[in-house]
């Protein structure tokens, strides 16, 4: 190929290419990934380096065991630890909606100078590393912790609470961590939002709680979806939070799968523990996507 | 919850919408200034003004969205001051239309049905009415995005209308249509408002738009009415500089009274280099100031000395002049350097030439056509 023959493709082709960047992205970082997670998920565990068995034996013939599955299947365990994690990661998200929400209304709603500053803070957190950030929760929810020895201070309890080591602990770490990832999109929407609408369907005898629901929420649900799968997502396979927060009895999902991973060194069962919770996050988010693809193809 | 419309056998009260002394303040800026006003049922009245002069505040305060600082409005008689907008016979066209975009075009038109709880039966045939009063029957099922400006300015009529309020608020209904479509609009507007004997109250900051809809309108500027009259009053006989000015294009000749019997003043304008005559009802003394005010229409224009000894008759050169086909427009530098605009119709016979730059002509007009400004 010739200088001006490789100008030429780059000029009727510049826009694939650029286009071509994510995808190859995604294929190198995403996609091989899986693919090599997905194939350990099939194989046997051995006390070997990798510990694994390989694809293909020596004759040749492929090598591929549904039996990390079933396993996940017929232990109880899994099925209690799934279910704790979607539950947690759920009621996580439904919080953060719910205190997220009016924070973003009111942020949108600021005056042009008050909303920057308020944004400001909302994205401040983000200078200091997550880490630490749980850990400065642990100082301040432990026995002798800053909240409790404030409410002995004060003379509203004589022993200190537990907080820390219990649901509760977990509940406050991913609302903390994650209600910015909530605000965030909503608030994008919900400025974007004509405010002449709300007032257009108090005109025509809406009160405003009917308005609300009427005009508001149905036209912040884009954010809302957004929101709730940013939080949901990294609530559902988190790590740090239950380890540091939560109690030993706290099993959640992304506990497993390091004990399987570090612990037992069974890779094949940690890699079908992961494939599993990857199809407990696609399944909703496909079945999400279609609905909305479906709310905009009729529209037009 | 709206009532229904005015029936029509009721007598034109000229109060069936009282304002009185209404007062918004938003902090240190007033935006409206103790305004009163009287609007008959079944007016189409205008509120005139430019960019922050408090109208669309009043207009929104007439909706209930902002509560008054002082005063009391009356809707057919009804205190409506403390009522919440979903409570006022009033309904509203916004300037953006705020149509729903995520209803159909049938549902945006029945939601005010839908709030009052109506039955579904009734409120699909009122929508089928609306949707044939303007014209969409075959758009119901469309979404707001799918709809030209035109379209979408007529579902929120539609939307607005459907509740039969006692009045119809509309911000700036026309501004967001193209010339054409707007000179049609406005006459579909009128008609519609004729045929359904609602009260509407337009706000707009368009003179053309407010001379052409309206039975009254009202001059605002910074918080206040500057005058309130027919479009014909308004424009004839303003009141004042500021009215002149914003209505339309005036001439106006800074003088000094010099004499005034029988409702005819002579003033001296240093301006106009003569001494000026014109009718007044106003009381007024010697040595008062005043502006003589003339509209463009009102001088002829001549290339001979008119003979018609009462008209007051000025010399001057063609400074400038704009032709529109049908009538041309001309800036006449008179001899004290003072500029005036003068119209005329373009209905030369085939004798006569058309003036040009630098021309020498002769200016004139009737005492009756000049309006005295003492403001």
């Amino acid at each position: 190929m010739t200088e001006s023959a490789v100008k030429q493709f780059v000029n009727r082709n510049w826009q694939r290419l650029i286009v071509a960047v994510p995808y190859l992205w995604l294929l190198v970082f995403f996609l091989a990934p899986f693919a090599i997670i997905l194939k350990i998920s099939v194989a046997d565990p051995v006390i070997a380096q990798p510990p694994f068995t390989p694809a293909f034996d020596e004759t040749g013939r492929l090598q591929a065991t549904w039996d990390n599955f079933t396993f996940l299947l017929t232990d109880k365990l899994y099925a209690i630890t799934y279910l704790k994690s979607v539950t947690m990661a759920a009621s996580a998200t439904v919080l953060c909606l719910l205190i997220g929400f009016p924070m973003a209304y009111g942020i949108a709603r600021a005056s042009a100078g008050v909303r920057n500053l308020l944004l400001l803070l909302i994205i401040l957190p983000f200078w200091i590393s997550f880490l630490l950030r749980v850990y400065a929760w642990m100082g301040l929810m432990n026995n002798y912790g800053v909240i409790n020895n404030f409410l002995i201070w004060l003379g509203v309890i004589d022993q200190p609470m537990q907080l820390m080591y219990r649901d509760f602990a977990i509940y406050v770490g991913l609302v903390y961590s994650y209600l910015p990832f909530m605000i965030l999109p909503l608030y994008a929407t919900l400025e974007r939002m004509d405010l002449d609408l709300v007032d257009a369907a108090m005109d025509l005898g809406a009160s405003p709680s009917v308005a609300f629901f009427d005009v508001t929420w149905p036209l912040a649900r884009p954010g809302v979806v957004a929101g709730c799968l940013l939080v949901f997502i990294p609530a559902i396979g988190e790590y740090v939070i239950p380890y540091l927060l939560g109690g030993p009895e706290a099993l959640l999902i992304g506990r497993v799968l390091f004990d399987e991973f570090f612990v037992n060194r069974d890779w094949p069962l940690a890699s079908a523990v992961a494939i599993v919770l990857l199809l407990l996050l696609v399944v909703p988010i496909v079945l999400l996507q279609r609905s909305q693809a479906r709310d905009t193809e009729l529209a037009s | 919850m709206n009532g229904q419309a005015a029936s029509n056998g009721d007598s034109a009260s000229p109060d069936f919408i009282r304002i009185e002394n209404l007062s918004k303040h938003f902090d240190d800026f007033v935006a409206v200034d103790s305004v009163s006003l009287s609007i008959a049922r079944g007016e189409l009245f205008s509120i005139l003004g430019g960019s922050g002069c408090g109208k669309t505040t009043l207009l929104r305060m007439l909706a209930g969205f902002e509560v008054p600082t002082t005063g009391r409005i009356f809707i057919d008689g009804i205190d409506v001051t403390d009522l919440p907008p979903y409570e006022r016979p009033v309904n509203m066209m916004f300037q953006s239309y705020a149509i729903f975009p995520h209803m159909t075009v049938e549902s945006n038109i029945g939601y005010g049905l839908r709030k009052d709880r109506l039955p579904k039966s009734e409120i699909g045939s009122r929508v089928d009415q609306m949707l044939e009063l303007v014209k969409l029957n075959d758009f119901r099922h469309r979404k707001p995005d799918q709809l030209s400006g035109g379209q979408r300015q007529r579902v929120a009529l539609a939307r607005a209308l459907i509740k039969r309020p006692k009045v119809l608020l509309l911000d700036e209904p026309l501004a967001a249509l193209d010339r054409k479509l707007r000179e049609h609009t406005q006459f579909e507007l009128m008609a519609i408002q004729d045929r359904l004997k609602i009260t509407f109250i337009v706000v707009t900051h368009d003179q053309e738009e407010a001379m052409t809809l309206s039975t009254r309108i009202a001059v605002m500027e910074q918080g206040r009415f500057e005058q309130v009259g027919t479009p014909k009053q308004v424009y004839e006989y303003p009141c004042n500089r500021f009215v002149a000015d914003f209505i339309g294009t005036i001439n106006t000749f800074e003088s000094r009274v010099v004499g005034c019997t029988d409702g005819v003043i002579e003033v001296e304008s240093a301006e106009a280099g003569s001494h000026l005559h014109a009718l007044t009802d106003k009381p007024i003394a010697s040595g008062d100031s005043v502006s003589i005010a003339l509209r463009p229409e009102k001088i002829f224009i001549s290339q001979e000395r008119p003979d018609a000894a009462e008209d007051t008759c000025l010399h001057g050169i063609v400074e400038d002049l704009g032709y529109f086909g049908n009538l041309s427009l001309y800036r006449i530098r008179l001899s004290t350097g003072k500029i005036v605009q003068v119209s005329a119709q373009n209905r030369r016979r085939s004798a006569e030439r058309f003036l040009e730059w630098n021309d020498e002509v002769w200016i004139s007009w009737q005492r009756q056509s000049a309006v005295v400004l003492t403001e």
